[in-house]
């Protein structure tokens, strides 16, 4: 109800309107500050990246300072997944798992060329080439690996990002569906069911003709 | 191809050789350039013999290697003896490249090191092992379409068989490789026409059903009960990165327990074929990603026994001083990972990463970054070091690395409830490491004295004075204070090394980038931090490895641990990982 | 005694505890810019002790001369002519390949011109391993140390197209300061090939 109009007329001069945004846009620095500055990261520490991350943690370069040093082993309780290493096929469906189980609101930090892009393995026939292939990435750190500070970096620019969120357009507040990404098989190679899917809906026929192999 | 095999010299048969050939007659043949071949039906009973009459108890490398012009799968044996040290005793089997018939006897019933190298080398090669206990893929999964290390396999985003690839220069436009491909990704079936209801996943099938529950094994007490199967996923606080333990639980106790790898399979031997010699340096850094100077080292002085060609004193000295440090900072590391196991939350792991990040300035200084060194060349170094470096050096090793260590042991050592983990628990008695292939702490912890740098020294470690460290139970406790020693024997090194550091060059040669390897097979190794890491580098005269494999030493370790976690309990069995100290990079490659 | 080493190990934590007021007291009165300023002092191995942390983004600890992290062309910043000649030895000695050039070449006579005409990095890709800097003959390509590098947009951010990576030599002699004598032989060599 943000206009006048449904107000009786009777009434009209005794209440006051307000629209959503106006009400609750101007808690959104404190609401934000709150958020950013306590961010609980998952560490998910796959492969080299995960040292550097953990060097972040320690002493010298504390993450503490940020609040982020409690990481959370489980995804329930998390909510910054930092995918730090490559990403093997054998691993993208756990993955995948891992981010459907994180509650809103959720962000993915790829840390490394590995995680961006799959990095110098790139051409490996068990890597995917960058995170984002199945999980939507906020920020990309690139690096191989990326020093501390330059993680370090990487946070300040997803506090950047969290500053422009509002309350009143904040998805998660919304009655939008947040769909889980299907998890891939393992068949021969990493399957993608998005894209099965995909052409599912465009021949709906093909989906009644039985297995026959 | 065909031109570059120049007929191979064969190898000169050792005494050892000759004395196995008078028994077994025609089975033994020598091979190419290093070694004997062993005819297949006798395989099993030469190489018994090869473990108990000639005393190479020790079977430390089995690889695969894929000879396309010539037709067959050769499976290389890389075997020591402990009690005598020296050099390896190589035997090789082989089988016609068939697809569907290539068969080799397995030796697991001989080393019990060979259980895991075979599951490799059959999922890279396809090779079957006949009498494997479980010959399942490992770095893979099950399902997987191929086997990716043979020659005629092509990943998705394959361009060319070797670099440097012409599409970079001179006609370089810039095209990402998702473009380039059909599917768009890096992936060789396309997700569209995939049929998923008729897909039926195979690996977790065969996996558990090694380990199925037994119903009604009770436990002892006289109540009904059954054991459960539990996954300790790849994503889990205490399993030092992407690994997967299948554990058999009756209650707490673990009754079976079954490692799962591949998560972090990153097919650095098949890059490692289209690199390069050069170019793979960088790719070792990332091996065992904690200590990139010593899979550096492994790996220069494999193409380096292959060049024959030797570096100048005051790099073998900086190189061990370079190596001595690494060492240092990985045990202190181990000592932070293997508290936080046991539940002292990070305050000795912030205490070690501190001194692990003076000595990581150290590094950067020196190769210009601090983990992904990239700092040995072959017959050299990249840069040299600089006076400020060798004063901070100096600083550390006499005074602040010594004082540090004392602190932590002051920590760790005589407290009561690390005590009470770790003595007695995960135990890994000396006949069982010996044939596991454990290396490194973990052999030496079980009371082997057997350490590369003593037994087959390479480098100039034979200059130096320094003691082995060895322990008596072969449990948690031991391999700590084994690695602690060995901390304070690294220093006694890194002390050594400063005095006698010369001055001089730093390069054998002049540096190129094109480095042309003579055709040869070579075995090079190194002590590092975790064990003995080997590179088996075969090259056929061109500038790109024909055959290049890691001998990872935490994936050996690994074997160990369903021994050492039978019967304790399941908290046992996660601080026994942690005293393995794996470091997955390695495991996986 | 039961307990004794537990108490021992507390006496070690207890004292880091105390060795991190220390430098609070001395520093007491003191403004934090105070402070900042003595940080090589708290990071060098002699001295560290106590508070051992590098408060980014307020202090920033100076990079080694040999640190790398993506690389940059360089160009000279009186005459503006690059040094790069396409020679594709960068290229080449690259190890995952993340370097593509095209080669320039003259439009009469079709022949190879000592100037790339496209030069892009993927700094997704590079593994920072310096192969590019340390074999380039005319020392056109340098490693850059800037680290600050994290965005929103892989894809238009992080594939270094020629003009992104162009920086001036004041530049890469302020972050390299011996390369300025190192080089001297090199660059009359690149001068040479350019005006052939």
């Amino acid at each position: 109800m943000s206009d006048k109009s449904q107000v009786p007329h009777e009434l009209k001069d005794n209440v006051a309107v307000t629209p959503w945004t106006k009400l609750f846009d101007p808690l959104s620095p404190i609401y934000n500050w709150g958020r950013k500055y306590s961010m609980w990261p998952m560490g998910f520490g796959l492969a080299c990246c995960a040292i550097e991350m953990m060097a972040t943690a320690a002493g010298r370069y504390d993450l503490s300072r940020f609040g982020m040093e409690l990481m959370r082993p489980s995804p329930r309780q998390a909510d910054l997944m930092i995918v730090s290493g490559t990403v093997t096929k054998k691993m993208m469906p756990q993955v995948v798992r891992l981010y459907n189980q994180m509650p809103e609101p959720k962000y993915v930090i790829a840390m490394g060329a590995c995680a961006t892009s799959g990095g110098p393995f790139k051409e490996g026939y068990t890597v995917v080439s960058g995170v984002d292939k199945f999980i939507p990435v906020d920020v990309y750190i690139p690096g191989c690996p990326p020093r501390p500070e330059a993680l370090l970096q990487g946070f300040l620019k997803l506090f950047e990002k969290i500053e422009g969120q509002k309350i009143s357009t904040s998805p998660w507040y919304t009655k939008k569906e947040f769909p889980a990404i299907p998890v891939p098989l393992l068949g021969p190679d990493l399957i993608d069911l998005r894209k099965v899917q995909e052409t599912r809906n465009e021949q709906p026929e093909a989906s009644t003709v039985p297995a026959t192999n | 191809m065909a031109e570059k095999i120049v007929t191979a010299p064969l190898a000169q048969l050792t005494p050892e050789m000759v004395l196995l050939k008078e028994r077994f007659g025609d089975a033994i043949q020598p091979a190419e350039y290093e070694g004997i071949v062993i005819a297949n039906d006798r395989l099993l009973e030469v190489a018994q013999a090869i473990r108990d009459d000639l005393g190479y108890d020790y079977l430390s490398s089995l690889t695969g290697v894929d000879y396309f012009d010539k037709g067959y799968f050769e499976t290389v044996y890389h075997a020591y003896s402990l009690a005598r040290g020296g050099g390896p005793l190589v035997f090789k089997a082989r089988t016609p490249r068939d697809a569907n018939a290539a068969e080799i006897p397995s030796v697991v019933s001989i080393w019990g090191s060979a259980e895991f190298q075979e599951r490799e080398a059959y999922d890279m090669f396809g090779i079957r092992y006949t009498g494997h206990p479980d010959l399942r893929r490992i770095l893979t999964w099950e399902g997987f379409a191929g086997y990716p290390l043979r020659k005629d396999w092509k990943e998705a985003y394959y361009e060319q068989d070797h670099k440097p690839f012409d599409s970079r220069w001179p006609g370089g436009h810039h095209v990402p490789a998702e473009e380039r491909v059909q599917f768009h990704d890096n992936v060789t079936v396309s997700s569209e026409t995939f049929n998923v209801e008729s897909f039926t996943p195979e690996a977790e099938q065969l996996l558990y059903s090694g380990i199925i529950p037994i119903p009604g094994s009770g436990n002892g007490h006289g109540l009904h009960t059954d054991s459960v199967v539990v996954n300790l996923g790849p994503q889990h606080p205490s399993t030092h990165g992407v690994f997967r333990l299948v554990v058999r639980l009756s209650g707490e106790t673990v009754e079976d327990l079954k490692p799962v790898m591949g998560y972090l399979h990153r097919n650095h031997e098949k890059i490692g074929e289209r690199n390069t010699f050069s170019q793979n340096m960088p790719f070792t850094d990332r091996l065992d990603y904690l200590c990139s100077m010593s899979n550096n080292f492994g790996y220069a002085l494999a193409v380096e026994k292959l060049m024959a060609v030797k570096p100048p004193e005051r790099t073998e000295y900086i190189r061990v001083i370079m190596a001595e440090l690494t060492r240092v900072m990985n045990h202190l590391a181990f000592c932070g990972f293997l508290t936080n196991e046991m539940g002292a939350f990070f305050t000795p792991f912030i205490y070690a990463f501190e001194e692990r990040e003076l000595i990581l300035d150290l590094f950067e200084m020196a190769s210009g970054s601090r983990m992904m060194c990239n700092y040995f060349r072959f017959g050299g170094l990249a840069r040299d070091i600089s006076d400020e470096f060798v004063q901070r050096l100096r600083h550390l090793v006499f005074e602040r690395l010594p004082q540090k260590t004392d602190e932590m042991e002051n920590l760790i050592t005589t407290n009561e409830i690390v005590r009470a983990r770790a003595i007695g628990v995960a135990v890994l008695p000396r006949a069982a490491a010996i044939s596991l292939g454990a290396a490194g702490p973990l052999l030496r912890a079980s009371g082997v004295p057997y350490d590369v740098r003593k037994a087959e020294p390479y480098s100039i470690y034979d200059r130096f004075d320094f003691d082995l460290v060895t322990g008596t139970n072969g449990d948690v406790y031991d391999r700590y204070l084994v690695r602690i020693g060995e901390i304070r024997q690294s220093i006694r090194i890194l002390k050594q090394a400063l005095e006698q550091l010369p001055v001089g060059e730093i390069q054998t040669g002049k540096k190129a980038y094109q480095t042309r390897v003579p055709a040869g097979q070579a075995y090079g190794r190194v002590e590092a931090p975790k064990g003995e890491l080997g590179f088996y580098v075969v090259s056929d005269g061109s500038p790109n490895p024909y055959r290049y494999h890691v001998r990872a030493t935490c994936f050996i370790n690994l074997g160990s641990l369903a021994t050492m976690a039978r019967g304790g309990k399941l908290a046992d069995a996660i601080i026994g990982l942690g005293s393995i100290d794996t470091t997955m990079g390695e495991v996986d490659r | 005694m039961y307990g004794l080493g537990i108490a021992k190990g507390m006496w070690v934590t207890f004292t880091h505890f105390v060795d991190t007021y220390v430098q609070d007291a001395q520093y007491l009165f003191r403004s934090a810019k105070y402070r900042s300023s003595r940080l090589p002092e708290r990071q060098g191995p002699k001295t560290a002790r106590g508070l051992f942390t590098v408060e980014y983004p307020r202090e920033k600890l100076q990079m080694t001369e040999n640190y790398r992290n993506i690389p940059f062309l360089v160009y000279n910043s009186t005459t503006g002519q690059e040094r790069c000649t396409s020679c594709g030895i960068c290229a080449k000695v690259c190890p995952p390949q993340c370097i593509w050039i095209v080669r320039g070449s003259d439009p009469e006579t079709k022949r190879p011109k000592p100037e790339p005409v496209e030069f892009t990095i993927d700094a997704t890709i590079c593994m920072s391993c310096g192969y590019c800097a340390e074999f380039c003959p005319f020392d056109a390509i340098k490693m850059d140390q800037n680290y600050e590098m994290g965005t929103y947009d892989r894809w238009n951010d992080l594939v270094l197209t020629k003009d992104r990576l162009m920086k001036p030599d004041t530049y890469h002699y302020q972050i390299h300061p011996s390369a300025k004598d190192a080089e001297a032989a090199n660059i009359a060599k690149s001068e040479k090939a350019k005006n052939r």
